[in-house]
């Protein structure tokens, strides 16, 4: 045999008919979106991301949703009334409402929805938002039975939900993905497997065209959603795509028309795009900070941690290394949210950080035992790491190992407090400071720092049962300012700004806001 | 030839076995878990989900109960996915890595065996130096680099194709040519070192005194026997590249197999990860006997019964 002969016989072998499988072209759609990776789930029960929450909500309704400004509006529910204590809200469904397949949507869904969402035998990561409907979190863990949680159908249209406090922004929080109601007889009839395309019953704007695995998930303006003419786009793909200068490719490639997150922005260029027409900033909802591990030496010397805290240079840190206009942090909830006001925080004080080290017995960072600081791999995350370490070596003398773990195992060291100093960040999921001061509530599964402060629980406790919503956010404030200016179990560093890319000649619908939501069903073509 | 089929395929199930059931405990081993994440899940929900996914009791009771899901080919749900299965995400998955990896492959041999037959017909000349020298340079530029200048060149400066994408025939040719670049300087230096060492053979200095030549020579006489050291890379060559590239697969957004490996590590997902090196190593195995199968074509000496 020659190789003039073999190489066809190999090449037939390798070269099958795979020409035909996986690659067809398709007509593009109405818009395409940058979505970044690849859904984990489109089951609001389990889905714990940010966007996965964006199809979600594309997908399926909620009581209330947000406009394009992330301001909630009537969604399912055309109004609700609540009782005097402001414990018990009565929301009236829209008459006529109806499933994909023109099954009526009722009350009941949403009740099924939400005891299947904690529902221990769900395993949501997202149960825990539902605890503040009266005996929610005593059914998850299985005390009571799901008669005995404070969700109740009056009729068809009108459902009744007691809560455990007063919770001025609960109807807000009704558009959040854990509230979303599913088709029960499809998720009973199909389990897991639900969400695919062919199975997929939903109420929200879009319906489930198709799903290719880390390709694209594709909507279809749903015909049976209850304001059809609000939904201008007829298609939307949204295209999984990791990495950003992937997903910068394809949008100045003119293949997708927007990109819906910052970490789809390659960081380099943030600087060129500043001033850029279809570029779009905006603040957000997400805090970077460190926490300390306060159960053992050194860090559980509140003198130390308040030390290691007002020796930064948060403004050094921002300007060289994030260098994307964030705010630096010096209270734990962003600036912004419904009306409350942070505390003011620490601002940077090397002298004084310097006298209290000396005050806890090292003076100079003389004798300061090794400490590390913890933080998943990522460049970012090293940069930040890196500035830190070299900051307080000059401002107070210590030496700081610098200790870095990929995702699984840092996670795992988290749980453990097996750290002194770790990285973190937090994104909140409504507008309220109670989506970042209720992590560090002794025993929160968030804590993750051991600290715990009675004052700070009672006051937290004390908020959430005050009717008045101005004294109410008080407490909450009085709380915030024992947690980044007395106790110190976290140092704030700086608050994330969001960044979506379009052109504004092309799209309308879209604006950056606290929340970073953008419902798809708001986007359409801009009028030229 | 059936005899050495039966074989190898006997003892290629025990390989297999034995790379899943390390794989599957390895992970198992890693710390940190596959269903936390930044937002911490309480324990009971946590237990629950590990029963559910037959992740409860000790690790040989795991590992059995996967084995046992293996042999009615059920690869388990992966665990970051929830409600896919793995046989889905690989199904969907795997048949464009083949595809974008069979094109790269033909590619790397189209071009790599030509340039390495080349160069070696004019080693000690200028011309041969400079093709050397190309093979050289493919093989040494890694491919972050090269896909990113790859996409400026052909995407932006010139617009021949899209820069990244699945979907269209145009959007597989900058992939295919980053993946298969590397692989053409391997080749082609394995060609010419094979080709140079058969050159000095009396059996070519005998066709050469009887008239046959230079290209009949090297494509006819010398390629035959020089090509060995090729087809024994090759088989390991045409696993690696047909299952696809982490780099390659993101810089492009070509939704392959290569991502599920990586994202699979990092999330614990054992089923997920399991499954991906299965394909690998049911993959390798399949080459390496085609490869086994080709060098004793080529060479009469060596014997498929024996």
């Amino acid at each position: 045999m020659t190789l003039c002969r073999g190489t066809p016989g190999l090449l037939a072998l390798l070269f099958p008919v795979l020409l035909l499988t996986g690659c067809h072209s398709r007509p593009r759609a109405d818009l395409i979106i940058c979505n970044g990776a690849e859904p984990q789930s489109l089951d609001p029960a389990i889905i714990s991301g940010q966007l996965e929450g964006r199809l979600t909500t594309a997908l399926l309704e909620g009581l209330v949703r947000r406009d394009a400004r992330a301001r909630p509006v009537p969604g399912c529910a055309e109004k609700w009334t609540v009782s005097p204590d402001g414990r018990v809200y009565t929301f009236t469904l829209r008459p006529n409402l109806r499933w994909s397949n023109g099954n009526p949507l009722t009350a009941e869904d949403y009740r099924y929805s939400w005891l299947r969402a904690l529902s221990p035998t769900t395993g949501s990561p997202y149960s825990e938002i539902l605890y503040f409907i009266a005996g929610a979190e005593d059914y998850h863990s299985g005390k009571v039975p799901a008669s005995s949680v404070g969700i109740q159908v009056i009729n068809d249209q009108t459902l009744r939900v007691t809560l455990l406090n007063p919770t001025p922004f609960f109807p807000a929080l009704t558009s959040f993905t854990t509230y979303l109601p599913v088709h029960r007889s499809t998720v009973e009839k199909y389990g897991d497997r639900w969400t695919r395309p062919e199975n997929w019953v939903g109420n929200g704007p879009y319906l489930l065209l198709d799903w290719k695995i880390n390709d694209r998930v594709s909507l279809e303006k749903n015909p049976l959603y209850h304001t059809p003419d609000r939904v201008a786009l007829n298609r939307i793909d949204a295209l999984a795509v990791n990495r950003a200068s992937t997903a910068f490719n394809l949008y100045s490639g003119g293949q997708a028309d927007v990109l819906l997150d910052k970490g789809l922005i390659p960081s380099l260029i943030l600087p060129e795009l500043r001033g850029r027409a279809d570029f779009h900033p905006g603040p957000l909802l997400a805090t970077y900070f460190y926490r300390f591990q306060v159960t053992r030496p050194p860090f559980n010397d509140a003198r130390i941690r308040r030390a290691f805290a007002i020796a930064l240079d948060k403004e050094a840190i921002t300007d060289k290394i994030t260098r994307g206009n964030e705010p630096v942090a010096t209270a734990l909830c962003p600036r912004g949210m419904a009306d409350y006001q942070p505390p003011e925080g620490l601002s940077s004080d090397p002298d004084t950080a310097r006298g209290l080290l000396a005050q806890a017995g090292f003076p100079n960072g003389k004798d300061f035992p090794r400490v590390s600081l913890l933080y998943n791999k990522s460049e970012l995350n090293e940069q930040l790491a890196i500035e830190i370490q070299a900051q307080w070596k000059r401002e107070l003398g210590v030496t700081v190992e610098l200790r870095n773990q990929e995702w699984a195992t840092y996670l795992r060291s988290l749980d453990e407090l097996d750290f002194d100093i770790a990285r973190s960040s937090w994104v909140g999921d409504y507008d309220d400071p109670n989506t970042f001061l209720d992590c560090f509530v002794t025993g929160r599964g968030n804590n993750r720092t051991g600290w715990s402060n009675p004052t700070y629980d009672s006051l937290l406790a004390s908020a959430l049962a005050e009717p008045n919503p101005a004294r109410r956010l008080q407490l909450m404030q009085q709380a915030e300012t024992i947690l980044v200016t007395q106790a110190l179990p976290i140092i704030p560093i700086y608050h994330f700004v969001g960044c979506l890319m379009f052109d504004p000649t092309k799209w309308a619908g879209l604006y950056p806001n606290l929340l970073d939501d953008h419902p798809f069903s708001e986007i359409k073509r801009a009028k030229n | 030839m059936i005899s050495f089929l039966f074989r190898r395929i006997l003892s290629s199930i025990p390989v297999a076995l034995a790379v899943i059931a390390i794989c599957f405990l390895l992970v198992r081993l890693a710390p940190g878990s596959p269903f936390s994440s930044e937002r911490a899940l309480d324990p009971a929900t946590q237990a629950m989900l590990e029963t559910k996914y037959g992740l409860s009791g000790s690790l040989p009771t795991q590992l059995f109960r996967y084995a046992s899901n293996l042999l009615h080919g059920d690869l388990g749900d992966s665990l970051k996915f929830r409600g896919r299965t793995v046989n889905e995400i690989i199904g969907q998955s795997l048949p464009r890595s083949l595809l974008l990896g069979s094109i790269a492959f033909t590619l790397a041999l189209a071009l790599g065996i030509p340039l390495g037959a080349w160069s070696a017909a004019r080693q000690g000349k200028p011309s041969g130096a400079i093709l050397n020298g190309l093979a050289l340079l493919t093989l040494s530029i890694p491919t972050f680099i090269l896909a990113p200048v790859t996409v400026l060149l052909f995407s932006f400066y010139i617009r021949l194709c899209p820069p990244a994408g699945w979907g269209s025939p145009s959007q597989l040719v900058l992939p295919a040519l980053c993946l298969s670049l590397p692989f053409v300087g391997v080749c082609a230096r394995l060609t010419r070192s094979g080709l140079l060492e058969v050159l000095g053979a009396d059996f070519i200095r005998t066709a050469r005194a009887k008239g046959v030549t230079e290209p009949n020579l090297i494509f006819l006489h010398a390629l035959r026997s020089a090509i060995l050291p090729l087809v024994a890379y090759a088989g390991p060559l045409a696993a690696s590249i047909l299952t696809g590239s982490l780099l390659i697969e993101e810089t492009f957004a070509i939704p392959g197999i290569g991502q599920f490996f990586v994202s699979g590590v990092i999330n614990r997902d054992v089923f997920l990860v399991s499954g991906v090196v299965l394909v690998y190593c049911l993959l390798l195995l399949f080459f390496n006997l085609i490869a086994d199968w080709l060098t004793a074509l080529l060479d009469p000496r060596i014997s498929l019964s024996s």
